[in-house]
């Protein structure tokens, strides 16, 4: 009970006589009503125990007269005594008012039956309940147990209390740390070296202190080790951070709790005074490191903790009152548990800086420029400032009547100017506007999100909002059945959530459940009663705020768990534009998921997407064709297009080239579409592929990037090629070859290998030096640039004149192939194979070059790969390196031939058919041909003998046939002997 | 109510049914049986009276519709009280909850300005919004003048809804300021019910006779 009682119970700090006496608090009352219940019932259900006699008696000052004590009682002149005695003759119960003492737990009971205020006893005792200890062995035993058992009671009960409190704190505290992680480490960026828990283990409540510890309000022990100072052990509590003598295990020592030095704010300032090392460079970091080092000032544990609770129940006693009593009652003042801003949110002021420190760095420097822009704009309007802050004023202290009033009032201001919002923030109005959300006046909720709904266009009030937990109260009121509040609160959200913590707190509250239920609305016809409308507007709404959330991929995932996907599919056949462009976009920023993909397919929603590629509103064509664009990945959805004639209505678009958004999503549906060969013949009766070579020059990189693309796809038919390289789209081609955008060099050089398998193509190419360019692309950083442009390569080299003569031109070029073998990117090292084998095919003096830059070595190197593709690539490599008869010795001492036997063991037949050639040119020499065949390869091979590729069939019976040759040779020559 | 004359309560149905809109037969029924009901309650403490009167209807205002406000209710049991005798016939009851549970948007505009109306001249003058206004603020006990606030707050709304500028609201201002902003309908107090109280009020009386 000690630990409990000196723990948990809050102590009134000395009074003026000099003892300390319990606060009247909740937490107390509960203490007190859990030790009366043992105290009464230790003696009938441990009378034992109940009999043992205290080492030294109770004693406090009672209410209790002589009189009140009768039966059993020996009254003396001193008072009156029991006639029980302890081993020294002293009665175990001695009265004489106001003071009693008492030395055993069953009279203590009896004393405590027969007063009237059994806990203002019971309080008084407990002051001074130290001295409780009992002396028989035997029984001293149990009583300790009894005791600790109440003990942990009580501290369970406690517990439940404070966890509430501590969450709070707790979610701050991680924050902080979290952060502050971020800054440890070896670079010279680093502030600290290193920051741990002491213990991994996190309680439900957040906390990772044991639980007695939890009592004492702290939630954490981190060990810290700085640049500069000895490693520091830090208690982080709900009163501040401060250093303990060393916290160094979960459960550690008592004494290593104990507090050191002075207790600081947080962390950081902790951290500040006590190494120079971290205050100096914390100063001097750059700005979006400055973002993340005052997380939140942890003087708001402190608020939120302990001030909640009170907060809550008075909360709950008004309403409850509420509802019986009288409305007019309500006044913003009047309850001040509820409006004054201070204890629910920070004074506007200091949240201002808040807000700076929490967001993104370019924003954050923007920000800062407007807020020094801000005063100079006030300057210009003193009278208006002068008005919103009256109007601010009567916000706060009016009752709902006024506050109507005044709200109507503030939306005549212009609230998009800036200057206005946040003026109304920095006034405190913010505060009041979020404060009335969470009352229960319909109008008033109206009135504020009406506002509400304007200003959170403001990147800053967006973050205000979600830093003071607006979103908090804006989710609760989607469950409010009256659709007009519905719509303003899903608008308001839909501002809101534009920033990634903003659309995590929606999800973490519920919201995306609650959104995706206002999107369940029948009516889709387009004569609606009034109240349709509004159901209709609050569908609109919620498919907005779903739209700014869904571009978190949590979001994504939550929407579709919460069932919207069909009802989006629904909403999707509305007939009003306005409601088709948020789902749109909703659906479009989702399809990046292929859940989506498929359910759009599965729920129908192709029709109406391609349908809505014909629509008037030019952002609805787009958000349909960037929904096409993601969702013609896949084949059956490529059809789908083509059943509803989306080629007809993508070619049209490409009529509007000055829309350059629109632009790029509608080339970017004619790419995934033209996978399709269907699809491309369809464009094709509107020539498309003509004016997509038209749209090649002087277009924005990301229209360029579809419009390549999806030549590429075209080229795969041999008479587009022609029309590629008559209608000049070669020359556009090989002037993109110099760009820089990584996307649009993958897709250049990919389709330009293509074209180049048509030699008109090629002789253009040829012309332009494309071959040193698409070359020149292998010193690209980007791995898909790289491999992109080395499968390029393949057909320029093949088809080319005078290719190998260019090649050898080409200075360092060769070098460039060996230094890409060493990639770790398997495309890269296919297609660089790829390219080795084309310019090694018939060309020995290449050959001989790649040889002495020990492309041998590298090639056997690579031979260990379970990749199909570059297998294949590198065993044709391998096949055209060995022409070298010297290269056949050297790949077998480089121990590149048991891993290529395995090669036709694999069940890729394309891997089959270079593998053999290679072996083949292995087998030519006699040191490989054993080691042919002791890893097995003549069994492969006689079934590969009888493969339908006569050529394949030819290499592996040459194989064979070298093999069996050194056989025989080996057995004559033994015959011989 | 065993004792009400049937045919009468037939009859006075059947009249009422053809002057109001919102309510069916059923319900101008269950609602005349209301009346009674009140009524009847009325007339323990006395002798027959014509009608509801101030002091019961405003307990029924205050407790069946939360308007709490003194003047409001006044107000309210003016504008109900078409002739003016100081009693709600059966007549004026229907008529007067007909507007004030189902209403549409210009009938409540109407009901709301009357009630507003404190003097019945057909304007809100800036004295009647200075009165309606008056308890509506707290005043900081440090300032000057405690009325100051509801002054401005009068000019600041006249402003915004006297659209003839002449200093006071006619109906014409206020249908124009309330179809303009929905919010201003029920500007100077609560004087209709929220639909909390519509829906308990509408499901105890028209539920009460489907058990009879």
């Amino acid at each position: 009970m000690g630990s409990a009682l000196t723990r948990a119970a809050q102590w009134t700090s000395s009074s003026a006589s000099g003892s300390r006496t319990l606060a009247l608090t909740l937490l107390n009352q509960t203490l007190l009503s859990e030790i009366l219940q043992f105290v009464e019932d230790v003696k009938s259900l441990h009378p034992q125990s109940a009999e043992v006699v205290f080492e030294e008696p109770l004693q406090w000052r009672t209410a209790l007269q002589t009189s009140d004590l009768q039966a059993g009682y020996k009254i003396s002149d001193s008072g009156v005594q029991s006639e029980q005695q302890d081993s020294s003759g002293r009665p175990l119960l001695l009265l004489s008012p106001p003071h009693v003492s008492v030395s055993c737990f069953s009279l203590l009971s009896e004393l405590l039956y027969l007063c009237e205020d059994k806990e203002a006893e019971l309080r008084a005792c407990l002051e001074e309940i130290d001295k409780l200890r009992g002396k028989d062995r035997n029984a001293k035993v149990q009583l300790l147990q009894l005791l600790q058992r109440l003990n942990k009671q009580i501290l369970d009960k406690v517990l439940q209390q404070i966890s509430e409190q501590v969450h709070l704190h707790t979610s701050l505290m991680k924050n902080e740390l979290d952060s502050l992680m971020l800054f440890c480490g070896d670079d010279d960026r680093s502030l600290l070296k290193s920051l741990r828990y002491i213990s991994d283990f996190e309680f439900a409540n957040g906390c990772r202190a044991p639980p007695h510890r939890q009592l004492l309000g702290e939630m954490a022990y981190v060990a810290v080790e700085t640049y500069d100072t000895e490693p520091l052990y830090v208690s982080c509590s709900s009163r501040g951070a401060f250093l303990n003598k060393g916290v160094k295990v979960y459960e550690a020592d008592d004494n290593d709790y104990e507090q050191t030095g002075e207790t600081f704010e947080d962390l950081t300032s902790l951290l500040k005074k006590k190494s120079c090392y971290f205050s100096q460079n914390i100063h001097k970091e750059d700005p979006n490191r400055q973002q993340l080092r005052n997380p939140e000032p942890l003087t708001k544990w402190r608020e939120n903790g302990l001030l909640s609770d009170t907060r809550k129940s008075e909360e709950q006693k008004s309403s409850s009152a509420e509802k019986g009593k009288s409305k007019a009652e309500f006044s913003l003042s009047s309850s001040p548990g509820r409006y004054s801003p201070q204890k629910s949110r920070t004074p506007a002021r200091s949240r201002l800086k808040e807000a700076l420190s929490e967001s993104s760095p370019e924003s954050e420097e923007e920000e800062a420029e407007q807020l020094e822009r801000h005063p100079e704009t006030n300057a210009d309007l003193p009278s208006e400032q002068l008005r919103l802050q009256k109007l601010i004023k009567y916000l706060r202290e009016g009752d709902q009547t006024v506050t109507v009033l005044t709200m109507c009032s503030l939306m005549e201001l212009d609230l998009k100017q800036e200057t206005y919002q946040l003026a109304i923030r920095d006034l405190g109005g913010l505060d009041v506007l979020l404060n009335i959300l969470d009352t229960k006046e319909m109008r008033c909720i109206i009135g504020s999100l009406k506002i509400l709904r304007v200003i959170s266009h403001s990147a800053q009030i967006q973050r205000s909002m979600v830093k003071m937990k607006g979103v908090q109260s804006l989710v609760p009121l989607l469950d409010i059945s009256l659709p007009e509040l519905q719509a303003l609160a899903a608008e308001t959200l839909a501002n809101v959530a534009k920033f990634r913590k903003a659309r995590r707190t929606v999800r973490h509250c519920g919201g995306i459940d609650k959104l995706v239920r206002l999107l369940d609305c029948a009516p889709t016809s387009s004569s609606l009663s009034p109240r349709e409308e509004l159901d209709v507007e609050a569908a609109r709404c919620g498919a907005l705020a779903l739209w700014s959330c869904s571009r978190s991929s949590r979001n994504k995932e939550a929407i579709r768990r919460a069932g919207g996907i069909p009802l989006l599919g629904r909403l999707l056949r509305s007939p009003h534009v306005n409601m088709l462009i948020p789902v749109t976009g909703t659906l479009q920023e989702c399809a990046s998921e292929e859940s989506y993909r498929n359910a759009v397919r599965s729920e129908g929603m192709i029709k109406d997407l391609v349908r809505n590629l014909s629509s008037e509103n030019q952002e609805l064509q787009m958000h349909s064709a960037s929904a096409i664009f993601k969702c013609a990945e896949d084949e059956k959805t490529r059809d789908l297009i083509n059943q509803y004639r989306g080629p007809q209505r993508l070619a049209l678009l490409l009529s509007k080239p000055e829309n350059k958004q629109l632009l790029a999503a509608a080339t970017g549906a004619i790419w995934k579409c033209s996978i399709s060969p269907k699809n491309v013949t369809k464009f094709q009766e509107y020539r498309v592929l003509e004016k997509l070579v038209s749209l090649m020059s002087e277009q924005p990189e990301e229209v360029l990037v579809n419009v390549v693309a999806a030549l590429g796809e075209f080229a795969k038919i041999q008479e587009n090629r022609a029309v590629i390289g008559q209608s000049g789209g070669i020359e556009k081609l090989v002037r993109l070859l110099t760009g820089r955008n990584q996307a649009l060099l993958v897709n250049v050089t990919r389709t330009l290998g293509i074209c180049a398998t048509d030699m008109k193509n090629m002789a253009i190419i040829d012309q332009l030096d494309g071959l040193r360019l698409v070359w020149s692309l292998l010193k690209n950083p980007s791995p898909e640039v790289q491999s992109s442009a080395a499968w390029a390569l393949c057909p320029i080299i093949q088809n080319g004149k005078d290719v190998g003569e260019s090649m050898r031109r080409l200075i360092g070029g060769f070098q460039l192939l060996i230094k890409l073998l060493k990639s770790t990117n398997n495309e890269v090292l296919a297609s660089v194979c790829a390219v080795i084998a084309k310019i090694t095919e018939d060309k020995e003096e290449n050959v001989a070059l790649l040889t002495d830059y020990g492309v041998v070595p590298l090639l056997a190197n690579l031979t260990s790969t379970t990749d199909e593709c570059l297998r294949r690539h590198l065993a044709e490599a391998i096949a055209y390196c060995c022409m070298w008869s010297q290269n056949r010795t050297a790949f077998g001492k480089a121990g590149a031939v048991a891993p290529l036997v395995r090669y036709v063991k694999s069940d890729n037949s394309q891997v089959h058919e270079t593998t053999v050639v290679a072996l083949y040119q292995l087998s030519k020499d006699v040191d490989n041909c054993i080691s042919l065949h002791s890893n097995g390869v003549i069994q492969p091979l006689l079934e590969l003998m009888g493969h339908d590729n006569e050529d394949v069939a030819f290499m592996a019976a040459g194989c064979v046939r070298n093999i069996r040759m050194l056989a025989n040779a080996n057995k004559f020559s033994k015959w011989i002997d | 109510m065993s004792t009400m004359n049937r045919k009468l309560l037939e009859s006075i149905t059947d009249k009422m049914s053809r002057y109001v809109e919102h309510f069916d037969k059923n319900e101008i029924e269950c609602l005349i049986r209301e009346f009674y009901v009140l009524l009847g309650e009325q007339n323990a403490h006395g002798k027959a009276v014509p009608g509801l009167d101030r002091g019961k209807f405003r307990s029924v205002l205050h407790h069946a519709f939360n308007i709490t406000d003194d003047m409001i209710m006044d107000g309210v049991f003016r504008t109900f009280d078409k002739d003016n005798d100081g009693f709600l016939s059966v007549k004026e009851w229907i008529a007067g909850l007909c507007v004030f549970l189902r209403g549409r948007l210009d009938e409540k505009i109407k009901y709301c300005f009357t009630v507003y109306d404190l003097n019945n001249d057909g304007y809100i003058s800036r004295d009647e919004m200075f009165h309606l206004l008056k308890n509506s603020l707290t005043s900081q006990p440090n300032e000057e003048d405690p009325d100051e606030g509801i002054k401005d707050l009068v000019e600041i709304t006249l402003k915004k809804m006297d659209h003839d500028h002449d200093g006071k609201l006619s109906l014409i201002d206020f249908v124009t300021a309330v179809k303009e902003e929905n919010l201003l309908l029920e500007a100077f107090g609560p004087c209709l019910p929220d639909l909390t109280a519509i829906y308990t009020f509408e499901e105890r009386v028209f539920k009460e006779e489907e058990e009879q």
